[in-house]
């Protein structure tokens, strides 16, 4: 990756501590709203962060009438808010378990003609028999197979995404040709879970190969992030993975002083009825404290999960980035146009180009 | 009082309609093509944008198609994306039954209608070839018989989920610390020939409840799903005589579903040419079919009908004395349109009559046989003969398809567009700001 520090903020629901849609600038009523997303959107890209993740899941919403319910198409969510803003990188999450790869492909390689070269994409596998019972098709598969699946999905979303060149599109009036079909391939996939012909029916994507990404804290999952991944999330400190950027996971309740970040968190719990727990490491602090707590870690890329939205996602971009940029840890303002750009990689050759 | 039509915006698609060939031609597949065609829509207070789809790539004797466009966006992202640059226009695709699961989209639809705030709609098609089942993990291919049967499951489903959440279900109540009303919001339950699913949905109910059901198919079975299911029916039936008979046939299958007139707005597909006279307007017209059937389309055209190679004749020479190959069409594949030719041997005894008598080139037959152009003439006779046709329904208004990318719907925004408000015909602002507001058709 690039020099200096990588910041993304998880975007989903009102956040990802369970009572914090009930906080006091909590917007509860407009979480399947466009304008939501587009305040989201606008204010992590004021922060000059790298990307927002969107959570997704095809699963059936929480069985207590005291959470937040309900969430909208996470790819559908980033299209519709990534033209209101010009750097921000948007990586929207795919249930590789129980959609096509095909229409994904597409659907990311128009994300990113939308963005112009700012779609990225997370794979998730779903193991719940409750989200396989929504498509009535098979029985979950086993962990590996799940895994081995997944990675099939990565190679036919990528080879789909290669399967035009970049000059495909000739419009020759001569020979009455749009396109070089010779330019056109191909993928002829065919693996263990299924097989996809291609090529796609979208054109290349700005970014050539948009970044895929995959949240990973077990060894199975690791090996899914070097087999496909471009970046990897992870949760653990040295997380024993090779090869894609490294973006670790913190949830953060910030506030002015730590006191009052922990009277915050402490508050949510109680209203929530039991102490909030996460996959990551939580940070519970000022944004000055998480300053010197990123610049002491050991890799340069951070997945900052607020704990509460508004507040939190306004801590990270008002409070953290000010104080990053200050001591000379973060950019002053946005140095690429694409997510590629600003992640420091180069746009990949076709595969399938001669 | 004359009777306010509908109108709205075909994004010009990978067909030979579309002239890509003209110096003015920009980009299908860059988003601003697609934001401009939507703001010239808006703008002239149209009612939807549509967006078709096709999930393979054409291919014509075992190679990819190359005179037509290829390549396009998927639908559900780039209308998403439309909803940001637009405030009030419909945002509608087609969508397939066959290579898609109800839960996914479902959720699809609930998610655009709310991210639009209640502008979406589906045209809701159907599909059986293993040639496309290609792409998909799934396969997912049907016997040809059993297509509608498949649809109209996948849409009874679809309903089920769009209807699995209430409004009033999400309280989001701070001081009380209800979320939702009820715990079991969203479950469902099916089973049946095609699907096997039970569960809850997770998108409460979206602005329009349900997005606004296009169909268009043309069979007994299409027609008849359309009468039962459907809000609005796209047609190619845009002359006044079979528009008339297709009109009367399928709103006269509505009463048997409790169903009236005005709950099913017709909507043929229409291209035009705009010229400052009639006379120029038609000189225009043969050039654009000029353009759209070149000499090689002219061949591929043919063979299509002739389900056969015929790469060694000349475009501007004579229809082949070889007949047609009757039987499954082999020669053109992911291409719908071939169906309309169910008895290639009688097309070609017409189309050999046709060029006797006029003494006309395979070339001159192709265009003459396939004229799209259903809208000639200088703006003011384009606007009588649509006026006409609403009149005497033959429609309720059309889907209006450019012939080139992006601003082909530019001089029919500025100079038709008025001269329907003026005669009445046609809204001068919009009054609601869901789809299911301009069309006039409620959740039944």
């Amino acid at each position: 990756m690039s020099e200096g520090l990588h910041l993304a903020a998880a975007l989903d629901g009102a956040g990802w501590h369970p009572a914090a849609w009930r906080e006091p600038d909590a917007r509860p009523a407009e979480l399947l709203s466009a304008g939501y997303w587009k305040d989201l959107a606008v204010e992590a890209e004021r922060g000059l962060l790298d990307f927002v993740t969107i959570e997704d899941s095809l699963g059936p919403p929480a069985d207590r009438t005291d959470r937040v319910q309900g969430r909208l198409d996470a790819v559908l969510t980033a299209s519709r808010v990534a033209p209101h803003t010009r750097h921000l990188g948007f990586i929207p999450t795919a249930i590789a378990t129980h959609t096509e790869p095909f229409h994904l492909s597409k659907a990311i390689a128009t994300l990113d003609y939308v963005s112009s070269g700012r779609a990225g994409l997370r794979v998730r596998v779903s193991a719940s028999q409750a989200d396989a019972d929504h498509f009535g098709r098979r029985q979950v598969p086993s962990r590996e197979d799940l895994f081995d699946e997944a990675a099939d999905y990565i190679e036919v979303v990528r080879r789909l995404w290669d399967s035009w060149e970049d000059d495909a599109e000739i419009r020759d009036v001569a020979t009455g040709r749009f396109i070089d079909r010779d330019k056109l391939h191909y993928i002829d996939f065919e693996g263990r879970f299924f097989s996809v012909k291609g090529p796609s029916i979208t054109p290349r994507p700005p970014q050539g190969q948009p970044p895929v990404a995959v949240l990973a804290h077990v060894p199975v999952a690791y090996r899914l992030a070097e087999r496909g991944a471009d970046i990897v999330f992870v949760t653990e400190r040295n997380a024993p993975v090779e090869g894609p950027a490294v973006f670790t996971d913190l949830v953060v309740f910030l506030d002015d002083t730590q006191q009052a970040a922990a009277a915050r968190k402490a508050r949510l719990d109680e209203v929530a009825g039991e102490e909030y727990a996460s996959d990551a490491e939580i940070f519970t602090g000022t944004p000055a404290g998480l300053a010197d707590f990123l610049a002491d870690w050991d890799t340069p890329g951070f997945r900052l999960r607020p704990g509460a939205i508004p507040h939190d996602l306004t801590a990270i971009t008002r409070g953290l980035v000010p104080e990053l940029q200050r001591r000379g840890l973060f950019r002053r303002e946005y140095e690429a146009s694409t997510l590629r750009g600003l992640l420091g990689l180069d746009r990949p050759a076709n595969r399938y180009a001669a | 009082m004359t009777k306010q039509m509908h109108l709205a915006a075909h994004f010009p698609g990978v067909n030979n309609t579309t002239v890509w060939s003209d110096p003015d031609a920009g980009s299908h597949i860059e988003f601003s093509s697609f934001v401009r065609l939507a703001q010239t829509a808006e703008r002239a207070k149209f009612d939807f944008f549509f967006l078709a789809e096709g999930l393979r790539l054409r291919e014509q004797g075992g190679k990819i198609y190359d005179l037509d466009v290829v390549g396009r966006p998927d639908t559900f992202t780039v209308l998403a994306a439309l909803a940001a640059v637009t405030e009030r226009l419909g945002l509608t695709g087609t969508i397939n039954s066959t290579f898609n699961e109800p839960f996914e989209v479902a959720r699809q639809f609930a998610s655009l209608d709310h991210l639009s705030a209640g502008r979406a709609g589906w045209n809701v098609v159907t599909s059986w070839d293993a040639f496309t089942g290609e792409n998909f993990r799934r396969g997912g291919y049907l016997p040809e018989d059993q297509r509608y049967v498949r649809a109209k499951r996948f849409l009874e489903t679809a309903t089920e989920l769009f209807d699995s959440w209430r409004s009033g279900d999400v309280l989001a109540d701070k001081e009380s610390g209800e979320f939702v009303s009820r715990a079991d919001a969203g479950s469902f339950e099916r089973h049946d020939e095609q699907f096997d699913i039970h569960g809850r949905f997770d998108v409460p109910r979206s602005p329009q409840g349900r997005p606004v059901i296009l169909q268009a198919g043309d069979s007994d079975e299409g027609r008849e799903f359309a009468a039962a299911t459907a809000d609005a029916i796209f047609t190619r039936h845009g002359m006044k005589k079979e528009g008339q008979a297709f009109y009367s046939d399928v709103k006269g299958r509505l009463a048997k579903y409790g169903r009236t007139p005005e709950q099913l707005v017709v909507l043929p597909a229409a291209t035009f040419v705009l010229g400052d006279t009639d006379a120029e307007a038609a000189e225009l017209a043969d050039i654009v079919r000029h353009q759209q059937v070149s000499g090689q389309t002219a061949i591929k055209f043919l063979e299509q009908v002739w389900n056969r190679d015929l790469s060694a004749y000349d475009p501007d020479g004579p229809l082949p004395e070889v007949d047609p190959v009757v039987g499954e069409n082999t020669i053109a594949r992911g291409r719908a349109s071939v169906r309309m030719y169910r008895d290639p041997i009688a097309t070609a005894r017409e189309w050999r009559e046709l060029a006797e008598a006029k003494n006309l080139s395979i070339r001159e037959v192709v265009i003459e046989k396939t004229g799209r152009q259903n809208l000639i003439g200088a703006p003011e006779t384009v606007a009588n003969s649509m006026i006409d046709l609403v009149d005497s329904e033959a429609c309720d208004g059309f889907i209006l398809v450019p012939h080139v990318t992006p601003g082909g719907l530019d001089p029919f925004a500025d100079k038709v567009v008025p001269l329907l408000q003026e005669r009445g015909a046609f809204r001068t602002e919009y009054t609601g700001s869901t789809l299911r507001d301009h069309l006039g058709i409620d959740v039944r």
